[in-house]
């Protein structure tokens, strides 16, 4: 059953996965500018421009075109960047990781601020503590996390200039690391001074990104915690002397989890989708960043390789959060 | 029930001041050349960063200061507003209209129509949408159709995921069996019986859209991929004031209050509509 599932999944996946190869290289292909152009000095000559569209395999029909890139990228083959001239998928491996850390961070940060509200709404439910939760949310979950990006270096790096409002460490500092991870590494290395600078330019775009999906994960735990507190088995911990926290804590949260952990996943994606304007705003040398200016130096090769990169990561949480909710959903397990 | 009527209670205020506000910036934008005090393109460099009325230095005509060029904030902003409602309406009316169709057919008829259409949905929802937009724009050069049509083919799904979900709902309900057996054609029942009941959701949605459409044109802007970079739009002032922020902060300020004040309107307007019309809620 699981296993059928999952292999189910993995097909809708594969066919996902190539229709967005094919609208991405519909897309560009389309596109009026030469991207030839932009590399010629002033002055080349026809034979120069024949051979650089025959080197990119630019001369070549667009299906034609497609089905070498495409296999290629079987094999992990991007191709080549046009503007930075270096392997596509060295390119973008260099620059996942600082996105990676960035929404993992940002999704802890969500996890912790909308995990402590739902359950501090839950236990104060009907009273003005509630209400300023609730209040509070809508206006998280209403703002985008480019407008609390903004809102963010206008009081923490204008108004109380506290944080780093570019970049990703401090340039002067001197990077003993070996992996792109750096957060990670510098945990794993003990060397907190470097984690420290690292969060200090962190923080703030995380907390952009972590804002409307905390409201989210606040607003529908609450909800269902609310209803779980009313069930048999909770009453009757109640009885047994439980303080409500503890309800909460030991015999609630775990019921009321399920449904939230479902949306997380998907929200998770928009997050990560949230990075590409976040990076920008905060010049944080990530992907999303990177393909900004990719689209304006119609850089094609590393437009798709990022587009698909992307793409991918997607399709893996959502496949990995169907298969957490099947494996803890009890009615499926046996199904 | 009391929930339902404490949120009904709570959506007359929504109501009127989320639309009080929107009827502010639409009737600003309709008049900008007789509201603006100034020139929204002039340039003065006698009067560049000029700060808002209240603080000393600041020059009277010119109320909410001037940014690096000395052009005119308020005048600016006034102008942006036209950008950001035209956007607003075309690009949220057309992936509506794309949206809902699609989602009405894939939801009524389900089987073949409904596989393709959640297919390609998947793929849709595959892709970083900023991202997209980005892309689209860059691909079909920039300008106000450009940016239309891009949040349009991208925000469809938004729709169509949401009616297709409510449209299952209802085609399962007894008066839909009941109008087949009283002899409706299929598209006949979807049309007449069945939109109807999803409108709360496709208004309410458009509202939402609305906001989102003008923070992606700002956002648009913002990396100069908007209209042409003449026309004041308030992603555009908004870029400027980013880079300004040390010297002139209220570049960034006020259309940052502008931007989210507009959002939250058109979010709040969509949802107390909603509770408003909803057969159930009522």
């Amino acid at each position: 059953m699981l296993l059928q599932r999952f292999l189910i999944r993995l097909l809708t996946m594969a066919i996902t996965l190539f229709g967005v190869a094919v609208v991405v290289f519909v897309v560009i292909r389309v596109a009026p500018g030469d991207p030839i152009a932009m590399m010629l000095p002033p002055g080349a000559t026809d034979a120069d421009i024949a051979r650089l569209r025959a080197l990119y395999g630019l001369d070549k029909t667009i299906v034609e075109q497609f089905f070498i890139w495409l296999s290629g990228v079987v094999r992990g083959d991007f191709g080549t960047s046009i503007s930075l001239r270096q392997d596509v998928l060295g390119l973008v491996f260099n620059r996942l990781p600082a996105t990676l850390e960035l929404a993992i961070v940002a999704l802890l940060m969500a996890l912790a601020i909308g995990g402590t509200t739902a359950i501090l709404g839950a236990r104060e439910r009907g009273t003005a503590v509630e209400a300023g939760i609730d209040i509070a949310s809508g206006a998280a979950l209403s703002i985008p996390d480019f407008l609390w990006g903004l809102v963010l270096i206008l009081l923490f790096g204008v108004l109380v200039p506290v944080f780093d409002i570019s970049g990703r460490v401090s340039p002067q500092l001197d990077l003993p690391f070996v992996t792109q991870f750096y957060l990670f590494e510098s945990l794993a290395r003990l060397r907190f001074d470097l984690t420290k600078d690292l969060l200090g330019h962190m923080l703030m775009p995380a907390i952009a990104l972590a804002l409307p999906l905390a409201a989210i994960i606040s607003q529908l735990l609450k909800q269902s915690l609310k209803e779980v507190l009313d069930l048999d088995y909770v009453v009757l911990a109640r009885v047994k002397g439980f303080s409500e926290t503890q309800v909460i804590l030991r015999e609630a949260l775990k019921n009321a989890a399920l449904p939230t952990l479902t949306l997380v996943g998907v929200q998770f994606t928009f997050l990560i989708g949230g990075t590409v304007i976040v990076e920008r705003l905060f010049s944080y040398e990530g992907l999303g960043n990177m393909a900004i200016d990719a689209v304006i130096n119609r850089d094609l090769p590393l437009i798709q390789g990022i587009v698909l990169v992307f793409a991918l990561l997607f399709v893996l949480i959502n496949l990995a959060v169907d298969m957490m909710y099947a494996l803890l959903n009890p009615r499926l397990r046996h199904g | 029930m009391d929930e339902a009527r404490i949120s009904r209670h709570g959506s007359g205020a929504r109501l009127w001041l989320a639309g009080g506000w929107l009827l502010l910036a639409l009737l600003a934008a309709i008049f900008a050349p007789l509201v603006a005090p100034q020139d929204p393109l002039a340039q003065d460099l006698m009067f560049e960063r000029l700060p808002p009325f209240w603080m000393s230095g600041s020059e009277p005509g010119f109320w909410l200061g001037t940014d690096s060029l000395g052009r005119d904030l308020l005048s600016r902003l006034v102008f942006g507003a036209r950008i950001a409602f035209i956007v607003a309406f075309a690009a949220a009316l057309a992936a509506c209209l794309v949206g809902s169709t699609l989602g009405l057919i894939a939801g009524y008829f389900g089987g073949w129509a409904d596989r393709i259409i959640s297919r390609i949905v998947d793929v849709w929802m595959a892709f970083p949408p900023v991202l997209f937009a980005i892309l689209l724009v860059a691909v079909l050069g920039t300008g106000l159709s450009s940016v239309i049509i891009a949040i349009a083919v991208i925000d469809w799904t938004r729709f169509c995921r949401v009616i297709r979900a409510e449209t299952m709902g209802q085609a399962r309900m007894d008066y839909v069996e009941n109008a087949r057996i009283a002899g409706y054609g299929r598209i006949g029942i979807m049309l007449r019986e069945v939109l109807p009941n999803v409108v709360p959701s496709i208004v309410a949605l458009l509202s939402l859209e609305m906001g989102i459409a003008v923070i992606v044109e700002a956002i648009l802007s913002f990396v100069n991929l908007s209209i042409s970079t003449d026309d004041p739009t308030w992603g555009g002032i908004i870029a400027e004031g980013r880079l300004s922020i040390h010297q002139a902060w209220w570049v960034l300020v006020f259309p940052l209050v502008t931007l989210i004040l507009t959002v939250l309107s058109f979010s709040q307007f969509g949802e107390a509509l909603k509770a408003r019309f909803d057969p159930v809620l009522r």
